[in-house]
């Protein structure tokens, strides 16, 4: 596709995919688009909430897109969102006697970390046996989420041991609130500031240029003497860090404890958020935005009707089949590349 | 020995089964279905409806086939004829089958989904008719693939999808024949795990069993058989589970439930990809004109 088409064609997909979503399940569409954008840009609390919700989208997204530019298929983002924030929770629970700042960049960076192990799993299962990426980070996606719901009903219950939850953080080691009305917290600069880092490093490192070959020419790169497997497992790891710092952003700015219910797939939803962006990590931005407006109004438009947020899994899943029947970007693997 | 457990095992394993061998034929030409786990569901869900409604599980069963086999002929259309990436194809159809399932089932049994009970299929000894069916299929798809003229052009669309060509086979027509039995045995697979082994729909019931079945498929070798024999034991898992818990051995559960994913992981890691793949597996083809 012609990029100078790809946003409109992006803009017309998504809201095509909007309005057939409400007539498939026929629902009112003027009166569901309505609760839908109030949901979503009404006042500054929808606003808010719009923005709170893309935080977690947005890294998760960037991490999808890490790895997909390296050409591999990272679809353990889910995983990787969880195994992150039990190693934060983990942390947080032997730093209680910590000054609150060092608890929470502590939670922050064990949540990175442990995101980039589990991801790193399936990378040297790929690299050293030939695993397909796709099946290994699937499966260890429900792995994980076994691993939390033990951990919290066993080692890091909370110390009543009632419920299978962690222990709330203290409030001073949560992500501080823009807003003492609103739930809005200082991740989403975070976030932001990530897109910005990791466009830097796909255009002007070495290590960026080498995903990026990797991905694009993998023949090329190993005429080159670049060697993919070890692009691929840094990649791999990159991704698996801004998806654990998702689910640490998710900890220390929402939830201040991790549950069983802790990802509401925003490690899964990552994948259609960097498709909207074309992988670009800056795109990424506004599409995890409208990501978030989307749950934030369909929460809006729950209180209505029975529909809530599984209507954005049919919206994200439509504007994807859209895009990637328009563009060639996502024509399959071509015959060739198999280095 | 207690016989009822091999029985229990071979219901419990069976949607997994189903599925895994319709997608080793469906990865043998050449397409890697991976809204397999969208095909289940949604025909889990297409099932129980119309089981529900119509009080005939066997209707159920007929009908959650039938979605299945719609929804992998959708993603059929994209990953074929389109030639689009079939990851991205098939994350997409997994998700879309989630939320379209998850909506109208909110919408027809209410927001958190109260327990709906499905009417069961008529049992001889615990064995329905769904069990024989798997045994056959297993020895059908065999001599199919290995056995027949079509078995031989399918491989080759697999393998090399131009000699295929250049022997006058078509190749989308044999790679949609492939999705097709694929669907429909994923169909099947996910209308048995609502109607013949739940009884009932839950939201996400699938639970990644559509994962499991793409992970015997590479287990089994792409081999109908060995499947059945892979998908068995990992399904054995499930039931193990239940014993252990009965005899109150002091093992978090949670190890059990994660414990097929494990093996799936642990199994793939031993064999490798190796080279019994189709070398074509995964990549769109452009027919020549």
């Amino acid at each position: 596709m012609n990029p100078k088409f790809r946003l409109p064609f992006t803009v017309l997909a998504l809201a095509a995919s909007i309005l057939l979503t409400f007539a498939i399940f026929r629902l009112p569409i003027r009166a569901s688009s309505i609760l839908l954008y109030e949901g979503a840009f009404a006042d500054r609390v929808g606003m808010a909430r719009t923005i709170l919700k893309s935080c977690p989208l947005m890294l998760t997204g960037l991490g999808a897109a890490v790895a997909w530019r390296a050409g591999i298929y990272n679809i353990g983002g889910e995983g990787q969102f969880v195994f992150g924030a039990i190693s934060g929770a983990w942390f947080a629970k032997l730093a209680v006697n910590l000054p609150p700042v060092v608890q929470l960049l502590g939670i922050l960076f064990w949540c990175a970390v442990g995101g980039a192990i589990w991801a790193g799993v399936a990378g040297v299962l790929f690299v050293k046996r030939g695993v397909d990426v796709v099946i290994s980070t699937i499966l260890l996606n429900f792995v994980a989420l076994q691993l939390l719901d033990w951990a919290v009903s066993g080692p890091l219950q909370e110390l009543k041991h009632q419920l299978p939850q962690s222990d709330l953080l203290p409030a001073s080691a949560m992500l501080p609130k823009l807003n003492r009305q609103l739930d809005l917290h200082v991740g989403i600069f975070l976030a932001v500031a990530m897109c910005g880092v990791i466009f830097l490093v796909l255009k002007y490192t070495k290590f960026g240029f080498r995903m990026r070959l990797v991905g694009a020419a993998p023949l090329a790169a190993r005429a080159s003497g670049v060697a993919a497997g070890k692009v691929q497992l840094g990649a791999l790891a990159l991704s698996g860090a801004l998806c654990g710092l998702a689910g640490g952003i998710e900890y220390c700015g929402v939830t201040g404890q991790i549950g069983q219910g802790f990802s509401q797939q925003w490690g899964f939803l990552g994948i259609p958020i960097a498709l909207l962006a074309n992988l670009n990590p800056l795109a990424i931005i506004p599409s995890a935005l409208v990501g978030g407006a989307l749950f934030a109004g369909s929460e809006n438009l729950a209180r209505f009707t029975n529909a809530g947020s599984t209507l954005v899994y049919v919206i994200q899943a439509s504007v994807v089949l859209a895009l990637v029947a328009a563009d060639k970007r996502f024509r399959g693997r071509s015959e060739v590349s198999t280095a | 020995m207690d016989f009822s457990i091999f029985i229990q095992l071979l219901v419990y394993s069976t949607p997994v089964a189903l599925a895994a061998m319709g997608e080793g034929i469906g990865q043998k030409g050449g397409v890697m279905n991976i809204g397999l786990e969208g095909t289940m569901l949604s025909a889990a869900f297409g099932g129980a409806v119309v089981a529900i409604a119509t009080h005939s599980p066997a209707l159920g069963l007929l009908a959650g086939t039938a979605v299945g086999l719609a929804v992998t002929l959708v993603a059929a259309v994209f990953s074929i004829t389109l030639a689009s990436d079939q990851v991205v194809v098939g994350t997409a159809v997994n998700l879309g089958v989630l939320g379209i399932t998850g909506t109208l089932f909110r919408n027809q049994f209410g927001q958190s989904g109260k327990l709906i009970s499905i009417p069961s299929l008529p049992e001889l000894y615990g064995i329905d008719a769904v069990i024989p069916i798997l045994l056959a299929l297993a020895i059908a798809l065999w001599f199919a693939v290995n056995r027949t003229t079509w078995g031989l052009a399918l491989r080759a669309v697999g393998e090399y999808p131009k000699a295929a060509e250049s022997s006058g086979f078509s190749i989308t027509r044999l790679r949609y024949a492939g999705c097709a039995i694929a669907g429909i045995l994923g169909g099947l697979g996910g209308a048995y795990l609502s109607i013949g082994v739940a009884n009932s729909f839950a939201e996400n019931m699938t639970g990644g069993r559509g994962f499991v079945a793409i992970a015997m498929v590479t287990f089994g070798r792409w081999k109908s058989v060995p499947i059945l024999i892979a998908s068995v034991l990992v399904g054995g898992l499930d039931v193990l589970q239940f014993r252990f818990q009965a005899m109150g051995l002091k093992v978090p559960f949670q190890l059990f439930v994660a414990m097929p994913y494990i093996v799936a992981l642990a199994v793939l890691v031993i064999v490798g990809r190796g080279t019994a793949a189709p070398a074509s597996l995964g990549k769109a083809h452009q027919e020549s004109k």
